[in-house]
């Protein structure tokens, strides 16, 4: 089937708009898709599917922080600290594109994507000990307040070397794969550093954007990101995401999250198995 | 201090709006312009080739878009995406110096030093 420039940007542009759509919709992010989406049904090499994926990474980011930011949901200090492991581990995943065959990439992409599906499943149970403070932390000065059901609450923050080891495998993963790591992010914060889940999400939101620009450095100057794959990905992903987030109010996510992570477990089966052949 | 905080994310909110915004529109002209251009067929993805240099650096990017050619116009819409982040962590290293964190300012600063070297190429660049 010979498709012409604009047939091939207008299907992209749908199949990003959809995964833009789904993922704001069932909390996975459309990046994840993105690189299956490309690679399994587009037949692009796995080089220009990250490239593209990990800019629409941070349009949606950089779109959705700057509503929660705002809200003053987000840790700035907590996430500027943790940046650094993640820029670090996203430099360190890049580098490590040179020297892994494409067919090991596919593997590792296919099992962090069956862990997002199994993780987006899985109940958040937020029944937290009160944590006292921590002698880290408060040299951090990373104890904050949000907005609460009873008006703004104050916590604490633990766990900050657990955390900082945490991050700079979720910056290796983004910078590898060209994806945002959204849920190794949350998993450090709201497991080992016991941030409040909201504070946790919101704050690894804000983050995904600067550890993707830190790899997308990275990809621009070694020529990962073609100009023709990313302009119909980054526009259709962006403009689902905020779709997605209007209408994320009236819809019956659970059953959509279901369906979505039964997607993205076949795709990642797919990934796994080519990467096997 | 917990005001100066909040005004300051106020301001990180609409910087990154500003960015996307601005990513976007450039996204979107520069592809009209190469769509317009190229009703040709798909270019062959399947095998990795690299971009070619002047799509790849920051120099080229910027006279690519000059020229007004579409693939040009994308990439400084992107680069506008990638900068966007940055510019948020600069401004924020020059708030945290404002309050005089210097603890932060120092944790900002690193980071940004990261970012730069990561647009100049990072590990393996040529």
């Amino acid at each position: 089937m010979a498709l012409n420039t604009i047939e091939f940007t207008a299907l992209l542009g749908l199949g990003a708009l959809a995964a833009g759509f789904l993922g704001a919709l069932t909390g996975l992010g459309g990046g994840v898709v993105i690189v299956p989406l490309l690679s399994v049904i587009f037949h692009v090499d796995i080089h220009y599917a990250i490239g593209a994926a990990l800019v629409s990474v941070i349009a949606t980011s950089s779109g959705a922080a700057a509503a929660y930011v705002r809200e003053g949901y987000s840790n700035v200090r907590v996430g500027m600290f943790l940046e650094i492991a993640t820029t670090v581990g996203a430099l360190a995943g890049a580098a490590l594109i040179l020297y892994l065959r494409v067919s090991i990439i596919s593997i590792i992409f296919g099992v962090v994507l069956l862990y997002s599906a199994y993780a987006s499943l899985t109940e958040h149970a937020d029944s937290k000990p009160e944590a006292g403070p921590d002698r880290i932390a408060a040299w951090l000065k990373m104890d904050g307040t949000y907005p609460g059901a009873n008006g703004m609450e104050s916590y604490h923050v633990r766990g900050v070397p657990q955390g900082f080891a945490l991050m700079f495998v979720a910056g290796v993963l983004s910078g590898l794969l060209g994806i945002g790591s959204g849920a190794v992010k949350v998993l450090a914060m709201d497991r080992a550093m016991k941030l409040p889940f909201k504070v946790s999400t919101t704050t690894s939101n804000f983050m995904i954007g600067v550890t993707a620009a830190a790899g997308a450095g990275v990809y621009l100057s070694r020529g990962y990101i073609d100009p023709a794959l990313a302009m119909p990905v980054m526009l259709g992903v962006l403009a689902g995401s905020l779709l997605g987030a209007r209408v994320l109010a009236g819809a019956r996510v659970k059953v959509l999250r279901v369906v979505f992570s039964g997607v993205i477990a076949v795709l990642a089966v797919e990934m796994i198995y080519n990467g096997l052949k | 201090m917990e005001n100066a905080d909040q005004r300051m994310d106020q301001i990180i909110g609409r910087l990154l709006q500003s960015g996307v915004i601005l990513a976007a529109a450039f996204v979107f002209a520069g592809g009209a312009v190469f769509l317009a251009r190229h009703p040709t067929p798909v270019t062959n993805y399947r095998v990795f080739q690299g971009e070619p240099e002047e799509l790849r650096t920051v120099s080229g990017i910027f006279h690519e878009a000059r020229e007004l050619r579409g693939r040009g116009l994308i990439q400084l819409g992107l680069l506008i995406l990638i900068a966007t982040p940055i510019a948020r962590v600069a401004f924020s290293a020059v708030a945290f110096l404002y309050q005089r964190d210097w603890t932060y300012v120092v944790v900002t600063l690193i980071v940004l030093g990261l970012l730069v070297y990561s647009l100049l190429g990072g590990h393996g660049s040529g």
